[in-house]
């Protein structure tokens, strides 16, 4: 009999417990990745389209190899930018990958292009380089790593449209000076090396001059040959 | 055996953070094993697979490996307000880590802070808490290294400002603020409130940040574990003891596990330079080490609290500051946190009679309004919710409006901040 009256309120404690339960899985946040990278969103949106600081870049579409890498890089304190690097430094390495797959896959439309006051000579100059490059100078053409519509190829060579002239010269910078790194064989830190502050002016100038093409979807990897080796973009 | 130990380092390796917050001193948490109870098995396996427990325990990683470089092979730069210290190669390589020490050399550096020619360590190394670890935990640990990779780099000089480049001041600084000896079981207590203690305050130097720290480096002994902001960081590392601040006195044993072990729980979530000791060392902990630390901080709760401390601001100004915060509150924080400073805990935390928004110190709830934060990702929770830093959205004054607003509202009894103080903290290092 005692031994009945403890298993009914043994009973009756689970009973209690699992109500607790129930009733705090009501009260819980909603189990996505949206709101779990809700920390990003005052920065680059809600969707990763960017917002109006001209240096946060969009994430949105961009290979998740690409936003992977960078992740990486914050987290472990090879990219430089100490807001990133503290948001990320705990967080294990599979997650990251959630989050670059996450913002991947989010398509809000590309921003109009906002009127350049950069001159006609600047912009012609930046075009010049974008698609023909300099080979005197061994400046390849952005294109050719990049992509012929500039939309990026899986997994890991981001697309140029859609970011705004003040952060793709501040990258193209870091990339000079050396500030910005990333895996061995660097070839953007090769590439950027050889421009001159002119270029990256012109370059940021043009490419934020382009309108969206119908599809801004990265191209599929192997789509085309780089011109040389990069450690972003393993064979 | 060979196999073994790099299976293990391996392991440390896959999940290991590579960077931790550098700071004076570390923060740890460990737990050494007052041996025979936690021991599996006899035989240099299990004596390694222990090293390697307890070398979490004492969260040796965080300092001793460099973002991006080998595991144990040290070189991280620890700034301090005396300068910046390197972390040294604590791998078994014979020529540039510890390869040719002793057993007995490694406990002198863990029991005394001595180097095999007996120089003087900077206490930057913990030894004033490592003093209180076994001798057999000590040896554990040493074995555990003895069996990781040696990795051949060679240990950066310190670069210290003077007068503290010189090493004979530590003389002084050992004299009031050192004293050596093993740990020393409290016969009045439990034996889980004995393991906890010998956790705390051995291994997990928790007091190395949760006691304040004044202008020589050095805690007293009456102060330990009674908070104080961490050098160079400017987090602001909560009491312990006092239930105003992270005294745990009113907390339940398993909420006290769960922040422990997870990051998260039902009271609150870690973020800042705890989230590299959940994320390093505590989530490692077995649960009933775990809990054993949780009896104990639970057990050194003070009984009673202080009164709050009495606004520095006029009041005019802070119920202006307290009515332009609920308008900031309702439209930027409430969607998570409720309306009511409910939260959905545990990812969502509570705001409401939460210490750590309450305390004295106004610094980590600022903070966190500016900078946001992750919890560590850990095993009882891998993909932890993020908070939004605010920095670039919110002014001064809003900081502070928003910060004031749910110090006091909800029954909180927290006092009002100042746009000076948002400000100040803008410049805060982040990592």
């Amino acid at each position: 009999m005692f031994a009945r009256t403890i298993a009914l309120a043994a009973a009756i404690a689970t009973l209690t417990a699992f109500d607790g339960a129930v009733a705090q899985t009501t009260s819980q946040p909603p189990d996505t990745m949206a709101a779990r990278v809700e920390a990003c969103t005052p920065c680059h949106g809600n969707q990763g389209e960017g917002t109006s600081d001209v240096y946060f870049p969009r994430l949105a579409g961009k290979p998740a190899g690409y936003l992977y890498n960078q992740l990486l890089a914050f987290k472990n304190g090879r990219r430089k930018y100490p807001p990133m690097n503290y948001l990320l430094e705990f967080l294990p390495d599979p997650y990251l990958q959630q989050m670059a797959d996450y913002f991947a896959d989010q398509h809000p439309p590309l921003p109009p292009v906002a009127a350049s006051d950069a001159s006609k000579d600047v912009l012609q100059h930046g075009q010049s380089l974008v698609s023909r490059g300099d080979p005197q100078r061994q400046i390849p053409a952005c294109g050719s790593c990049h992509g012929p519509a500039l939309t990026g190829m899986e997994p890991g060579i981001p697309g140029l449209l859609g970011l705004r002239p003040n952060y793709i010269s501040a990258q193209l910078g870091a990339w000079r000076y050396g500030t910005r790194t990333a895996k061995a064989p660097d070839c953007m830190q090769q590439v950027a090396a050889r421009l001159t502050e002119d270029d990256v002016t012109a370059v940021a100038a043009w490419l934020a001059s382009r309108p969206a093409p119908v599809n801004v979807a990265p191209a599929p990897k192997g789509t085309y040959v780089l011109p040389f080796a990069c450690g972003s973009e393993p064979d | 055996m060979c196999c073994r130990s790099r299976a293990a380092v391996n392991r440390i390796e896959e999940t290991e953070l590579r960077s931790c917050s550098p700071i004076l001193a570390a923060w740890l948490l460990l737990f050494a094993g007052s041996s025979a109870e936690a021991q599996p098995k006899s035989g240099p396996d299990s004596l390694v697979a222990r090293g390697e427990y307890l070398a979490r325990a004492g969260d040796c990683i965080a300092c001793h490996t460099a973002p991006e470089g080998h595991t144990f092979a040290g070189g991280r730069a620890m700034p301090t307000p005396f300068g910046t210290l390197y972390s040294s190669n604590i791998t078994p390589d014979r020529e540039t880590g510890i390869g040719k020490w002793t057993a007995e050399d490694f406990y002198k550096a863990m029991h005394y802070g001595r180097f095999p020619d007996g120089g003087l360590m900077y206490p930057a190394m913990p030894f004033a808490s490592y003093t209180k670890v076994t001798r057999a935990d000590t040896e554990a640990i040493f074995a555990y290294l003895k069996s990781i990779p040696p990795v051949n780099q060679r240990n950066r000089e310190h670069d210290l400002r003077f007068p503290y480049s010189n090493r004979q001041l530590i003389l002084g600084w050992r004299t009031l603020y050192f004293s050596e000896g093993e740990f020393k079981p409290d016969p009045t207590k439990s034996a889980e409130w004995n393991r906890g203690a010998y956790l705390v305050e051995g291994l997990g130097h928790c007091g190395m940040c949760h006691s304040p720290i004044n202008a020589l480096g050095g805690t007293s002994q009456s102060d330990a574990f009674k908070g104080g902001l961490i050098p160079m960081q400017n987090w602001y590392a909560p009491s312990l003891t006092s239930n105003r601040e992270a005294g745990l006195g009113d907390w339940s044993i398993k909420d006290i596990s769960d922040l422990l072990q997870t990051g998260v729980s039902m009271r609150g979530v870690v973020y800042g330079p705890m989230a590299e000791v959940v994320h390093n060392s505590l989530q490692y902990l077995n649960d009933e080490d775990t809990r054993a630390m949780a009896v104990y901080l639970k057990g050194i709760a003070e009984g009673s609290s202080p009164p709050p401390a009495s606004s520095v601001l006029p009041t005019s100004e802070s119920s202006l500051l307290v009515s332009l915060g609920k308008t900031v509150y309702d439209k930027h924080c409430a969607s998570c946190h409720g309306t009511q400073g409910e939260g959905k805990p545990p990812h969502w935390p509570p705001l409401a009679n939460n210490q750590s928004i309450e305390m004295q110190s106004a610094v980590n709830p600022i903070r966190m309004v500016l900078n946001g934060g992750y919890p560590p990702g850990t095993k009882g929770n891998p993909m932890p919710y993020g908070m939004p830093p605010f920095a670039g959205l919110l002014s001064d004054n809003e900081i502070a409006a928003v910060v004031s607003y749910i110090r006091t509202a909800w029954g909180n009894r927290g006092t009002p901040v100042s746009a000076r103080e948002a400000n100040e903290l803008r410049s805060a290092p982040l990592n």
